[in-house]
């Protein structure tokens, strides 16, 4: 069985002016460890559809079930990373990664150590006592990821988390992520309208429609490199991006 | 000859300044000068009016001077002079602090309840624009003539705009901060305080320094209206009487009481922005 699924999915708002269906008749399934890149032309609803995968927005008709049960956000199945990496400036990094866990009521010696201990390992050790402001751009964005991690959510979500980075360490901090959700061995739906990141990240790319938003294409990516890095310096890429790029803009 | 030479450099030739030494040197100077023209200004000031007094330039009837108002403080008796200051102190304080908290758990609720803040936002807005000292005759009958409708007047010339500049930093917070806590599944409660009431740390002091200026507003106000002590309650007695060096006297220990209040409130401020890390 897959770890989501997402089943015939309509979403509809209501606003005073007028009514927008933002997804319409979306069926898509995620397995676990998969990565997963969801693209589109912009305002096609990519954001949508992730509040409602973390729970946040219920579809008008259709189900969402993350393990078959229906996705609630106090669940703690999914953890939602945003463009920007909104960790709190009140709050040491320690403290910032354990918030999850505090929300939920989930902190304990051994959760607390499970958090730190992932804090160490990505280099991020010496700096549990600093604060986000003393943090360079790319370490903020581990941190925030280590956050969302800490709660061991079954399913990342990512939202452009690298839109607010310079163009500098989008590259490596794109690296970072990566190998730590392949390293905790997590299954991880990105969203992006990059898509040279989403060859280089994904194992697979589901290009959406325009508004409103629909399965058009899925690609399984076989690229045979094991870090976003590598995978930019493979022949096959180009070929990726070529195909995703026509698809995307057709 | 050569350790005889370098003992006597220094004498002949000063070391030259770093450039950040002379940077220093600068601000100190900067420093100094500055509160050496704030006090001359001051002493400039009254002894102007002291000369203008003696010299009969003005009546001093009128406008008393500084040397009438440290006589009239002499003669003042201490424990009297105290009973007044301590009322208008207490009326003061108890006013601005039940404002702030009252004015903090109405913001409180009008976050909550969305519903709550559109139903009672006309109310609001006519409660902000209306004159609260016209209200003075009306506590005085609701509430009696006394410390306690000082203090009503006090709260009722804060409360307003404490709800409206706590709200509006409230509303204001990240809206990515709060989706995020909501993935996680925080409930309202856990919004509040986790980011609520954190992020606004700045807003919430900022509100106190407000609420200093208008407690004195409306703690004098109200003596103005009704009182039987407090320096409220001198000023307008000495002018009923035409005593212009207690009016005078009493302007000048308002004045140092205010000035005190204000920086309790600026070392709260202070203790806030290190806990919080605000620069």
């Amino acid at each position: 069985m897959a770890l989501l699924d997402i089943n015939h999915v309509d979403v509809i708002y209501q606003s005073e002016k007028s009514e927008t269906e933002a997804v319409r008749d979306l069926t898509l399934s995620v397995d676990e460890g998969e990565f997963i890149a969801l693209v589109g032309p912009s305002g096609c609803g990519k954001t949508t559809l992730l509040s409602m995968i973390a729970g946040l927005l219920t579809p008008t008709h259709g189900s969402v079930t993350i393990d078959g049960e229906p996705i609630v956000a106090s669940g703690g199945n999914v953890g939602y990373m945003l463009q920007r990496d909104n960790l709190f400036e009140w709050r040491t990094i320690e403290s910032n990664v354990l918030l999850g866990l505090s929300i939920q009521k989930k902190l304990t010696g051994e959760t607390k150590k499970y958090a730190t201990d992932m804090l160490d390992k990505y280099g991020l050790g010496e700096f549990k006592n600093a604060f986000p402001a003393q943090l360079s751009g790319g370490m903020r964005q581990r941190a925030a990821l280590i956050r969302t991690l800490a709660f061991k959510p079954r399913l990342l979500l990512l939202d452009e988390p690298f839109s607010a980075v310079d163009f500098q360490t989008r590259m490596k901090v794109c690296d970072d992520v990566h190998s730590i959700i392949k390293n905790e061995n997590k299954t991880a739906v990105l969203v992006t309208h990059d898509i040279s990141e989403a060859v280089s990240m994904a194992d697979r790319i589901v290009v959406l429609t325009k508004r409103p938003a629909t399965v058009k294409t899925v690609f399984d990516i076989d690229i045979e490199a094991d870090t976003p890095l590598k995978r930019r310096e493979s022949p096959r890429f180009s070929y990726w991006f070529d195909r995703v790029w026509k698809e995307v803009s057709l | 000859m050569k350790i005889n030479s370098r003992k006597r450099l220094p004498v002949l030739l000063p070391r030259a300044k770093s450039p950040r030494e002379m940077y220093l040197a600068k601000r100190r100077n900067d420093k100094i000068t500055t509160v050496l023209f704030q006090a001359g200004l001051l002493v400039l000031l009254l002894g102007l009016w002291e000369l203008a007094a003696r010299l009969e330039w003005i009546d001093s009837f009128i406008t008393s001077c500084p040397s009438r108002v440290v006589a009239v403080l002499g003669t003042i008796d201490v424990k009297d002079l105290f009973v007044h200051i301590a009322y208008t102190l207490l009326e003061c304080i108890v006013g601005f602090l039940a404002a702030s908290a009252l004015g903090i758990m109405i913001a409180v609720l009008l976050w909550r309840f969305n519903k709550l803040r559109r139903i009672l936002e006309p109310y609001i807005v006519v409660l902000n624009a209306l004159p609260k000292i016209a209200l003075g005759p009306i506590i005085i009958i609701w509430v009696g003539a006394g410390a306690q409708a000082i203090i009503v007047m006090t709260i009722l010339i804060c409360i307003i705009v404490t709800v409206i500049s706590v709200l509006n930093g409230f509303t204001s917070v990240d809206e990515g901060k709060i989706l995020l806590l909501r993935s996680m599944g925080a409930t309202k409660l856990q919004v509040l305080f986790k980011l609520i009431f954190p992020a606004n740390v700045p807003a919430l002091v900022n509100m106190l320094k407000i609420n200093v200026g208008l407690a004195w507003v409306g703690t004098i106000m109200g003596e103005y209206l009704v009182s039987t002590a407090g320096l409220g309650y001198l000023i307008i007695y000495g002018s009923q009487v035409f005593k212009m060096d207690l009016v005078m006297a009493s302007t000048v220990i308002l004045c140092l009481l205010a000035t005190v209040m204000y920086l309790a409130v600026a070392g709260v401020e202070r203790i806030a922005k290190k806990r919080y890390h605000i620069d």
